[in-house]
């Protein structure tokens, strides 16, 4: 995969050139040109709000369809914690994942229960002395993008543990190779996503690690076969061995509940997520000691590839928090041992896509010419010019990418002078003729 | 070769919590898309956000004047409000003449001026009883000495 391999794409024949996702992207990272969103790749976070916008589902995002499976013997399945409450509450969590077998999967490992273990080593790593506060989760990878492109002064303060996802895949191996005996090499672990940005940290890790995921399929595209099965899926396995705590992280809140301290911070929404951590930049945010930011309006269970309603699915999973905290007695589950290191040790680097020219003499003199440029257009931000707004297209015609005739009024003030010219002249004979 | 320098002029108006910071967070904007060093813009921001939420709470607004070129930038906030009475007393943490009201929206914790001592690399401040303040605060975008 390139440098810049991305979930979120184009579906070129449905896009009409609008501007409601370039109006919604968190970081300018899409531009109309000839009538189609065209996405800047390094500027892209893989949030997926513009597959949320889109009137004409011209978004869309790059997962992998269910036959990714049969390239393996033994196959896994690995469901986020937002998937339960994609069903109607009769459907109990044991069934859901017992459906998993009926549809070509061999064994099915919850994502919940390694959401537990980072819950467990967050709370140790907050007790540890001189560790930079706030600590800010690392599990929504559109958050780590984000603050790699946005926020390089937090990129110290993010939670260097994997994924729940990185996690559960790596138990899951080491489960099927040691209890069943299987050849590392035959089994195949899926990731099943509620959002195009764990697709992307899975093709695409933030630095050149590899991910321990071997396909990530959509909630949405597996939905229709797993309810087809759940009538007929039996119970008899026991499957459902999370505990509340980490099936709570489907929620915002949930996470920063199971860490524990009780100056969490939960926030969610990726313009939310923004304002905070704007104040956490400029020191305005006091006393918070863990913030755990979701990209999504609803944490995971408003991922752009879920089905449900994001307000039902938050009180189904209500239910199954229920459920589960009274197999519980109420009390954190005690969690199996499991020796291996989940400190995530991949370099995140800052990504300066805003930076205007890397000499900064030079910058300076686009930054004038931009803020001359800037001053001449009319404020509207209307996007006709295929920008998100005024400055943003100043911005973009000192990069040499746009013209000053795209703002559409620009254009017209310069028809209008043309006219005006035309007209001196028209009226302007000749001497031999007056 | 002669520096380029670029010169920015910002009002802070009275008393409007609502657009207080709106300086220092174009000025932020600024100075990302220059690509100074990340920790640099950090000191830059904070301390003219300091000194912009002064000028709002205590100095009946104001202006900022900003200068940059390619090693710092220098910022200069301008009162015309009543002046700092003890200097040395406004310099320690914790001190404030801010008012209860101020104080419930979240302002006037007495972190201003030692958080823009804390953040700056040089600051100065000029002010006189009944007639206003100056802060002139300049920010490094290299490594000083």
């Amino acid at each position: 995969m390139g440098e810049y391999f991305h979930s979120v794409t184009l579906d070129e024949a449905k896009c009409k050139g609008c501007t409601n996702c370039i109006k919604r992207c968190p970081t300018e990272a899409i531009r109309v040109r000839h009538g189609k969103a065209r996405i800047i790749n390094e500027r892209c976070i893989d949030c997926g709000e513009c597959i949320r916008i889109c009137p004409y589902h011209a978004k869309k995002a790059i997962t992998d369809d269910l036959s990714v499976i049969n390239g393996y013997k033994y196959r896994i399945a690995l469901p986020a914690p937002s998937l339960y409450s994609q069903f109607k509450p009769v459907y109990g969590r044991n069934r859901i994942l017992n459906a998993f077998f009926r549809i070509g999967f061999d064994d099915v490992y919850e994502v919940a229960r390694a959401a537990e273990y980072v819950s467990d080593a967050t709370r140790k790593l907050l007790s540890e002395e001189g560790i930079r506060k706030p600590l800010i989760s690392s599990a929504c990878p559109a958050i780590v993008r984000l603050i790699q492109v946005r926020f390089p002064n937090l990129i110290d303060n993010l939670v260097r543990l994997e994924s729940p996802m990185e996690v559960a895949a790596k138990m899951a191996k080491k489960k099927a190779v040691e209890k069943k005996g299987i050849d590392p090499s035959d089994i195949g672990v899926f990731f099943i996503t509620p959002c195009a940005a764990k697709a992307t940290s899975v093709k695409a890790p933030y630095e050149n690690k590899t991910s321990s995921v071997d396909g990530v399929i959509s909630i949405k595209s597996i939905y229709l076969k797993l309810l087809a099965n759940l009538e007929k899926a039996d119970e008899s396995k026991q499957l459902a061995k999370a505990g509340f705590e980490g099936l709570r992280w489907a929620n915002s809140g949930g996470e920063g509940l199971a860490v524990g301290t009780d100056n969490f911070l939960a926030v969610d929404g990726i313009h939310n997520v923004i304002s905070i951590f704007e104040a956490v930049e400029n020191d305005k945010l006091e006393g918070i000691d863990f913030i755990e930011a979701l990209a999504c309006t609803g944490g995971c269970l408003g991922g752009p590839l879920t089905v449900e309603n994001v307000y039902v699915a938050k009180s189904r999973l209500k239910q199954h928090v229920e459920e589960a905290k009274a197999v519980q007695k109420g009390r954190r589950r005690k969690l199996e041992p499991y020796d291996e290191s989940i400190v995530w040790t991949g370099e995140i680097v800052y990504k300066p896509v805003l930076k205007l020219d890397t000499d900064i003499e030079k910058a300076m003199k686009k930054l004038e010419a931009l803020e001359k440029i800037y001053s001449g257009l009319p404020g509207l931000d209307c996007g006709a010019c295929g920008a998100p707004s005024c400055r943003a297209l100043a911005e973009d015609i000192v990069r040499g990418i746009a013209y000053e005739t795209d703002c559409i009024f620009k254009l017209r003030e310069k028809v209008r002078d043309l006219a005006a010219q035309m007209k001196e002249l028209e009226e302007k004979t000749p001497p031999t003729m007056s | 070769m002669a520096k380029s320098r670029m010169d920015l002029h910002y009002e802070i108006p009275a008393d409007d919590f609502a657009r207080a910071g709106e300086a220092s967070s174009s000025v932020k904007k600024i100075l990302v898309q220059l690509g100074i060093d990340p920790v640099r813009i950090k000191k830059a921001a904070i301390s003219m956000y300091e000194a912009e939420i002064n000028a709002v709470i205590h100095g009946g607004g104001g202006n900022a004047e900003v200068t940059i070129d390619a090693d710092k930038i220098v910022i200069r906030i301008i009162d015309s409000g009543p002046g700092i009475e003890d200097l040395e007393l406004a310099m320690q943490e914790g001190y404030t003449t801010a008012t209860d009201e101020i104080r419930e929206m979240g302002f006037g914790a007495g972190m201003g001026l030692p958080n823009m001592k804390r953040y700056a690399d040089e600051l100065d401040i000029q002010t006189e009883k009944g007639k206003g303040t100056v802060v002139t605060i300049v920010v490094y975008f290299h490594q000083q000495g």
